[in-house]
Formats: C-alpha cells, structure tokens, sequence
C-alpha cells in the first residue's frame, strides 16, 4: 500500500537507472543511514558495538569483495581468508614502517597489496572453471598464511607471530589502539564500509560490471561481443581481493587490535562463503544480509535458549551453529539460489499488490 | 528481393581455400566463398555440412587449418574472438547464448560494451563522464529495442523470457554493436510461421536501413531462397555451388545433396 512506483513517471534514463528508482527506497537508505551514522552511536552500548556491528560491518565489506568474485564474475573462491591477511599484514607492515602516514591511505594501500596478490592467483582463471578453480585458490589462501605464519619479517620478528595495531587517528579521534573509543572505531568502519560498498555498487552497475556478469552467465558469448577475458577477470580477482584486503585490515586494526595469521585461516574462507550464499550471490544487499546473518545466528542461539529456559552448554551452541549453517545452506541452495536478496525482493514485490493482490 | 535500390559494394570478407579439421575428420575442404559489402549472403547445407564451423572461422573460434581469410582487404592472422569483435563483426548462435542472469536492457546494454571508453575509476564513481556515457548509449540501445519492439520487456530477466523472443534479444545485443558484418547462426530455428516472419522482416530492415552485411546460415529453404542475395552450399565439408538463389535451387549436386538422389 506504501510501498509502490506508481504515479512516479520518469522522464530521464538518468532517473529511470538510478540506484534506488523508487522514492520510498530513496528515503528507506537515508532513514537507515542517519539511524546507523547518528542514531546507534548515541543509544548503543561499547559491548554492542565492538562486539556486534563491528564485525558485522568488517564482515559485509570481505562479503561484498567476494560476492563481486564469485557472485558477479562467477569465478569461484576460497582465498577469501587469504586475502584478507594480506591486506592486515599490509596495513601492520606499511603502519610501522611509516608511523606518520595517515590511517586512512594506509589501509587503502594495504587494499592496493591485497589487490595485486590477487591478480598473481587469479591468472590461472583464465584456463580452469569452477571447482578447479575454487581448488587454485585454495592454494592461495594456505600458501598466504603459511607466509605470514614462517616468515618473522611480516610480523616485524615478534616472537609470538602477533601483530598489534598500533595507535592511529583521524581528524584527531584514535580509531586504533587502546585509547580508541568504540564509538569512534565503528564510525571509522561504517566511513568505510559505506563509501566503499557505494562505490561496488557503482561499479556493478555499470560497463565494468555488465562485463563481470557476461563473464559469469556465458564466457563464450562474451567474448564474441569482444569482451577479454583475462583482463576482466582479473579486473574482479583485483578489485575483490582490494574489498578483502581493507577488510583484513579493518579486522586487524579495529575489531581485534591484534591478530595472528591463523585468524584469517580456511574457516574464515568458508564463513564469507556461507555469507554470500546464504545472503545472496550477484547482489550488494545480499553481502550484507548474510553478515549480519552469520554474526547474529550464534548471539541468537547465544540468547534464546536461556531466554525460553532451556540453557545450553557453549560447546552445544558451537555444534548447533554448525548444523543450522550447513542445513541452511542446503535449503537456500535447492530452494532460493540467489538468497535472502532474493528474498526481500520478492517481498517487495509483493508488497507493491498488497493488499490488493488481483 | 535483390533489386531494391539497395548498394551491393565490394568484397568485405574474403575466404580462400580455408580447410579445417579436428583430429581425423575434416570439417571443411577448400572452401573459397566472399562477401561482398552490403548483401545477405546465406550459408546453407545438410546436418553436418560445416556451416557453423565456417561462421567459427570467420569470427576466430576456430583457426582454419589451411587457406586465408581476408577481411576488409586486409590478410587476417589468427584472431581471438574478441579481436574479430573489435574489427566489425557480430554473431548470434544457434543456440541462444543470452546472459541469462541480466535483464533484456542489460544484454544489449552489453552489445555496446566495446564502444564505451571511459576508465575503471569513473565507473567507481557513476558520476561525470561514466554517467553521461551510460546515457548516451541506453539512448542507442532504447532505438534498438523500438525497433525490435521489445519495448514492455525492457526490464525482464531474459531466462524469463519466451523462446522467440530470446532470439530477438539476441539479434539486438548483436546490433548492439554497430557491426559491418553481422553472423546469424540459424535465425529462425525452432519458430513458428509468426515469428519466423517477423525475423524475415528484422533482418530485412537491418540490411536495408543500417547497411549491415548479414551472413547467414538457415535451414529453412523457402526463407533462405526469399531474402539472401547469393547463396554458397555445403557438403562434407566441401562447396557444391555458389550463386544467386535459383542459380542454386537449380543446380544438379545441391538438388543430389538435399534429395539424396544418387548420380547417374
């Protein structure tokens, strides 16, 4: 009843291929990001933020990197993790090195390093597909954090192997270190996050992005439009190990403050994996769903239980998370391949006939 | 259909003595044929004849194994698809070979890929000189899409799509391109007497109104013998005849090769 497109002609193609076509989008996204800018940091707590949205918004950022890999340029993953560590290992070395470089251009170097790691593993995409693909980066993901596991260099010859981030600001606000406040760490990661997944959303929208997609529904067609396939896969192993690469930093920085290789090991691979599957291949929103999705499933399971007063031991939670996981995605695989995207868009398309559906 | 005012130039495309084979078998033998600026030109022939694998050639699938292909006066050397893309030429495929995940403006959007210029970095903005080069060109692709009358679905994913009108979309992601040499594979397979005349009439106009030069291949004799200028026939691989339409329907071996006579 509200949530409708009719009576809003569009006289333009400039206004008929915006982002949000429909008013009520429009206001829906500002609504949201003035809530998330203004609204959380005042009424949320330090637990909910650096516990909760943080990650939350670290995840969505390494989801989106993967979702333009593997759900817009169809080329299957799972250096995920991998990557993720370069760019932290990146942003450890570069901060160190340079103490006065500010933050912000750091880790999107860092991205820059990532970026380049992921062209030098995605080259073999050019002759293998698929699962074999999915198996060359495997190779990817565990030669990286072998690298940064034996080679003391990365970790500046710390004896543990741990990196600590050391303390950095902006405009005068520590985001990272011990006296960063978690109001001004999570507002430094939805600056980023937001910027970044706008400019994804830019890029997928466009000539770059109807490449990636005409890679992924049929490469020979493709390339009879004159489309290079190298480069344009390499394009998108680039640009998603950069998502993945500032994400890795983030996390390193600002979610956990200190980090070992290990964090960024196959699991963390498989877990954005699930993310764009469960949230929804080929879709920005979707690299958000199934964040927020993954994050909060064992805070529910976490919560619930205790609630309705069935308390469960922690080693069940762990062992439940991995059931739902793997029985949802299942489920979301035969029934809805495309995810709680999906999802929602049919919701909204149904909400346009309601109530009158006929 | 020939004299319609239309210009038939000169020589666009030129193949001499190509063969190809894979393994032991011979796909094709020796086959000279040329395309002249301007014509419909069919390629026709029983199952297996080798048309395909001559279109394959053409837009640089496939390397003959032997002979020449000039195109544009100019000796072609083995070329990548995506090169032959960037000189002119265009194809459809027998079998529809659309981007099933993207809607109908997306594909043909997608046609024009290789006449956009701006960078990687203004795509990051969608802003500028990107914007203002998405809109320039949706303007060509929405002439296209009045002209196929695609109009109400615009906005469809093309999976969703009829059989018929896929093969629509396709040809307008084809012309998408603006190609001096447009490859129909198989037109007007699988379709009904409707929608095969509507095809008919879209190849027509492109012909006629772009000047596009059209090869060919189609199995149905009646539209071929209608609306093709010279026709080149196929057999195993080898060419039986060359001519205009009733040269050809005429001809001894192509009646032999279609009927199945045997000779005397």
């Amino acid at each position: 009843m509200f949530y409708r497109e009719s009576g809003q002609f569009k006289s333009a193609y400039a206004a008929d291929q915006a982002m949000f076509p429909i008013l009520q989008d429009r206001i829906g996204m500002a609504v949201i990001l003035a809530v998330a800018f203004v609204g959380v940091p005042m009424v949320a707590n330090d637990y909910f933020l650096s516990t909760l949205l943080i990650p939350f918004l670290i995840f969505a950022l390494a989801a989106i990197g993967l979702n333009i890999l593997t759900g817009y340029c169809g080329q299957l993953s799972l250096g995920t993790g991998g990557f993720m560590a370069c760019g932290a290992f990146a942003a450890y070395k570069l901060a160190t090195a340079l103490p006065e470089m500010n933050i912000v251009v750091v880790f999107l170097l860092s991205g820059f390093v990532s970026a380049a790691v992921g062209v030098v593993f995605g080259v073999p995409s050019l002759r293998i597909k698929g699962f074999y693909l999915a198996v060359a980066t495997l190779a990817a993901q565990f030669f990286l954090i072998w690298l940064f596991t034996k080679v003391p260099w990365f970790v500046n010859y710390s004896a543990s192997g741990v990196i600590s981030a050391p303390p950095r600001d902006v405009f005068g606000f520590y985001v990272t270190g011990i006296e960063a406040t978690a109001e001004a760490k999570y507002i430094f990661c939805l600056s980023f996050v937001a910027v970044l997944a706008l400019v994804a959303k830019n890029l997928v929208r466009g000539r770059v992005g109807r490449a990636w997609m005409a890679i992924r529904d049929m490469d020979i067609a493709a390339e009879i439009i004159g489309i290079k396939p190298l480069q344009t896969k390499l394009l998108a192993f680039a640009v998603s190990s950069f998502y993945c690469g500032v994400a890795g930093a983030l996390w390193a920085f600002i979610y956990t403050s200190s980090v070992e290789a290990l964090a960024f090991d196959i699991n963390r691979s498989f877990q954005i994996l699930f993310m764009i599957i469960i949230g929804g291949l080929g879709s920005i929103l979707g690299s958000f769903l199934g964040a927020a999705f993954i994050v909060l499933l064992p805070i529910f399971l976490n919560v619930v239980p205790t609630a309705i007063g069935v308390p469960l031991s922690t080693a069940m939670i762990a062992h439940m998370e991995f059931m739902i996981f793997g029985a949802l995605i299942i489920f979301f695989l035969i029934v809805e391949p495309h995810g709680l995207a999906r999802l929602w868009q049919l919701g909204k398309e149904k909400l346009r006939l309601w109530p009158f559906p006929h | 259909m020939a004299n319609k005012g239309r210009v038939i130039g000169d020589t666009l495309l030129k193949v001499e003595n190509v063969s190809l084979g894979f393994g032991g078998v011979k796909a094709l033998t020796d086959v000279s044929f040329d395309i002249r600026k301007g014509e419909i030109r069919a390629i026709i022939g029983p199952n297996g004849a080798g048309k395909s694998s001559m279109l394959n050639c053409i837009n640089g699938f496939y390397h003959p194994s032997a002979g020449q292909i000039t195109y544009k006066g100019q000796v072609r050397k083995q070329m990548r698809p995506h090169e032959t893309a960037a000189g002119g030429i265009a194809r459809t495929f027998q079998n529809i070979a659309l981007f099933r995940g993207m809607s109908t403006l997306d594909n043909i959007m997608t046609g024009r890929l290789l006449k956009m210029k701006r960078g990687f970095w203004w795509h990051c903005l969608h802003w500028g000189p990107a914007l203002r080069e998405e809109i320039e060109h949706r303007e060509h692709v929405e002439r296209i899409i009045d002209f196929l009358e695609i109009q109400a679905i615009r906005k469809t994913p093309v999976g969703r799509l009829p059989y018929g009108l896929q093969k629509r979309v396709e040809l307008g992601r084809a012309l998408a391109a603006e190609p001096d040499l447009l490859l129909l594979d198989e037109p007007m397979a699988g379709m009904n007497l409707e929608e095969k005349e509507d095809m008919c009439r879209f190849i027509l106009d492109v012909n006629e109104e772009f000047g596009t030069t059209i090869a060919l291949i189609e199995h149905d004799m009646g539209v071929v013998m209608d609306i093709s200028d010279r026709v080149v026939v196929l057999e195993y691989g080898r060419k039986i005849a060359d001519g205009t339409p009733d040269e050809v329907k005429s001809d001894k071996r192509v009646i032999d090769a279609y009927l199945g006579v045997p000779h005397e």
